[in-house]
């Protein structure tokens, strides 16, 4: 009995993005990177229809943290207060070819930064690493609509991804991410029918839809991983079958939600195995369960993990 | 796959009799397509006709067990591509090698931290279900000496793996009784693994080059009376067994290819990163049986976790009991809070009240598995149903003061909260990650 042919009639992709500008597009960058483009599901068809090979943003934060486990902060002990010393770190030694800085030092009870803080890490940053930047808020919907505007101009024709904007929150920064030329992303709290809801009134803002990477909030492994992994595989066919508002890129916060999970941060828990390993490896089955699901771009912490996602990326993509 | 009305209405014999009670013929096929009536109610059906149909509505994909008593495994039956929709039904069995060139106390340890592979999460038992004894040595005799001590050491499913007939011969005339899953048969030793199978009534994996191959060998050894088969693509990099792998679960599954409609199994090679990546996503993509080498707690857990989620049903919230539970070895004046008991809330909450080392008790209100947000929109949770929550669980009994710290997104609620239970009501953090702050520089 022969084999019988697969013959997909997929209609739609998902939209191809490119992050970082080099001097010839106005900006500073000396390597940009082009994500999504994917015409079927994840290893569907052929892999020519994969699209463009998912990648890791590695997150730098903007001021020392407070909370990160002993094994998590080890590799970056010597940089933790200097972000750029930091993110030049995770270019030269952990190869990241995108920078994900993240503004928790702004939010009210983690330290209340303020705009002159944000916007020189920003530049300083900008300055010691030739990567595109990711430029990510507190969460705190005040203190992001009263400094990601400047930081989204402190980073205007650098072509960043900026975000996030929310359902109750996009005015402010999709007008200024539109205004500097930079790339947004929309963020719904797991709930496919918001996320799109969230990409219909940015684009009634007139921020064009090809410039949109959508966040549907991530679970960790053991944490409502499922959840992120059945909206991310609805939103891939729902792309596929031609619908625009549902075609853009996805992305992942990773590292954090993994080193929230007990089984990655407990250092006291025999049981469950070597405490250095553990984390790691936690990190990394999140990463890679959300890959299986049709991920864009993974945020991520830990070097080990990050090395472990990106030989399982280069190996399938 | 299903027949629609219409086809089921040309293999029908066409004379509206009426005796199925149906008008007609027509109408009784299309009472069959939508599963309201039953093909022997035609009492002139050909017997052609009913081989046909009955081919049409056997499930896409087989079912197969190994292993006996309490620790059977079964493993196939699935039905859809994507757990939205539907769900996955038989969770992935992950499957962990022990080598034939150990033996002794070494094959022992190795046996007994298998068997020690299982772990408490959100309140369920996960564990490594099977054994896969290797035949690393080259010879029989260890092989069927090593399969005898997993069959004495561990109650385990087992898995035989060598691609020599004569000590699977020998492995399995120690173990049948266990009913050993036993891999693999290939094209030159495929009768003789057939009848290894056949005699024991062991299932049988089939193992070939390539996707072509592997259906052909399949109809070949299925039409020597074997029917329990797992199949396996031979020598593949992850990057050839997730395409392959997906494609055969579209082929088995969308386009009813009987060859390929069993179960699969993967071996997975490499350091123990390697392995934790490869694994992880072959659970995701369709392999019903993942073997891995590695045994380390660290690297088992995230991989059972992966096989936990990934099979949980999408439609069933997964709920906590209802009620007052204790966080490390909480006093008469330590915090009280409650959450919903959407076992994702709960085991949240549970994980930040952990981590601040503040002894707590949280209380678990009946939300009917949803979040604090959807049950509060819902009403399923209002004040009501938390003076319920208190009454029930007497935590009146446990604690002297009367301060109940409530979700910050129900920070709404406080009002009529007080005036219900005339209990103080603090509003906590919305966000539970920042509960250890709260707990400690709040509460006080």
């Amino acid at each position: 009995m022969a084999v019988p042919e697969i013959t997909e009639s997929y209609t739609g992709s998902v939209n191809r993005l490119t992050l970082g500008a080099t001097s010839q597009s106005g900006g500073t960058r000396a390597t940009t990177v082009v994500v999504g483009g994917a015409a079927n599901v994840v290893y569907g068809g052929s892999d020519t229809q994969a699209g463009e090979r998912p990648v890791i943003a590695i997150d730098v934060l903007d001021s020392r943290p407070n909370d990160w486990p002993e094994y998590l902060s080890e590799p970056y002990k010597d940089v933790l207060d200097s972000p750029a010393a930091w993110a030049k770190k995770c270019v030269d030694e952990f190869g990241a070819e995108i920078i994900c800085l993240k503004f928790d030092g702004i939010h009210p009870e983690k330290g209340d930064k303020g705009a002159d803080h944000a916007v020189s890490v920003t530049r300083e940053v900008l300055e010691a690493v030739g990567v595109p930047l990711i430029l990510w808020g507190c969460g705190n919907d005040e203190k992001d609509n009263q400094i990601m505007p400047k930081v989204s101009e402190a980073a205007k024709g650098e072509n960043c991804l900026i975000g996030t904007v929310t359902e109750g929150n996009y005015k402010s920064l999709t007008a200024i991410a539109l205004a500097d030329g930079h790339n947004l992303i929309t963020e719904a709290p797991l709930d496919i029918n918001i996320g799109k809801q969230v990409n219909i009134l940015a684009a009634d803002m007139g921020f064009p839809l090809e410039k949109i990477v959508t966040f549907q909030d991530t679970g960790a492994l053991g944490y409502g991983v499922e959840y992120s992994y059945s909206i991310q595989e609805r939103q891939r066919l729902a792309a596929l079958s031609g619908d625009k508002m549902m075609a853009m890129p996805v992305i992942c916060d990773v590292g954090h939600e993994a080193w929230r999970a007990k089984e990655a941060k407990s250092e006291d828990a025999p049981d469950w195995g070597r405490a250095d390993k553990r984390g790691p490896m936690w990190e990394a089955a999140t990463a890679i369960c959300l890959l299986q699901a049709g991920a864009d771009i993974l945020r991520m912490r830990h070097p080990k993990a990050i090395s472990t996602v990106k030989d399982f990326i280069n190996e399938l993509w | 796959m299903a027949l629609s009305g219409l086809e089921i209405f040309k293999l029908l014999p066409k004379t509206n009799c009426k005796e199925c009670g149906k008008p007609t013929c027509l109408a009784f096929a299309m009472q069959l397509a939508q599963k309201k009536a039953k093909l022997e109610d035609c009492p002139h059906v050909s017997e052609d006709a009913k081989e046909k149909l009955a081919a049409a509505a056997a499930p896409p994909m087989q079912l197969v067990k190994f292993g006996n008593g309490d620790n059977e495994v079964q493993v196939g039956r699935e039905t859809v591509l994507f757990r939205h929709e539907e769900k996955f039904y038989n969770p992935t069995v992950l499957t962990v090698t022990v080598s034939d060139k150990l033996s002794g106390e070494e094959l022992n340890k190795r046996i007994e931290k298998i068997n020690s592979l299982e772990f408490e999460r959100v309140g369920q038992q996960i564990k490594v279900n099977a054994i896969a004894v290797v035949n690393e040595s080259g010879s029989s005799e260890k092989f069927a000496a090593a399969a005898q001590s997993v069959k004495q050491g561990s109650e385990l499913a087992m898995i035989l793996c060598s691609d020599s007939p004569e000590a699977i011969e020998a492995a399995v005339s120690k173990t049948s009784d266990r009913v050993p899953l036993i891999a693999s048969a290939k094209e030159d030793t495929a009768e003789q693994m057939a009848k290894i199978s056949k005699d024991n009534k062991c299932p049988l994996v089939v193992k070939a080059p390539s996707i072509e191959a592997l259906s052909q060998l399949s109809e070949k050894v299925k039409s020597g009376g074997v029917e329990n088969l797992v199949l396996t693509l031979e020598d593949k990099s992850p990057r050839e067994s997730l395409y392959n792998s997906t494609r055969m679960r579209v082929l088995s599954l969308r386009k009813v290819f009987r060859p390929l409609g069993y179960p699969t199994i993967s071996f997975i090679q490499g350091d123990e990163s390697e392995q934790v990546a490869a694994a992880a996503s072959l659970i995701c993509k369709y392999s019903n049986i993942v073997v891995v080498d590695a045994a380390e707690p660290e690297v088992i857990l995230p991989l059972l976790t992966v096989v936990m989620n990934i099979f949980t049903d999408p439609q069933k919230p997964v709920q906590v009991e209802p009620k007052l539970y204790s966080v490390g070895e909480p006093d008469e004046n330590s915090p009280l809070m409650f959450t919903t008991n959407f076992s994702l809330t709960y085991y949240t909450v549970e994980s930040d009240v952990e981590s601040s080392r503040v002894a707590s008790y949280i209380l678990v209100v009946d939300t009917e598995g949803t979040s604090v947000l959807t049950a509060y929109s819902g009403d399923k949770l209002n004040e009501k149903v938390v003076a319920d929550a208190i009454k029930k669980s007497n935590v009146e009994e446990h604690i002297k003061h009367r301060k109940l710290i409530i979700p910050g997104y129900v920070a709404v609620m406080s009002g009529k909260l007080e005036e219900t239970t005339g209990w103080e009501v603090m509003v906590g953090p919305r966000e539970s990650a920042t509960i250890p702050k709260y707990l400690k520089e709040v509460w006080q």
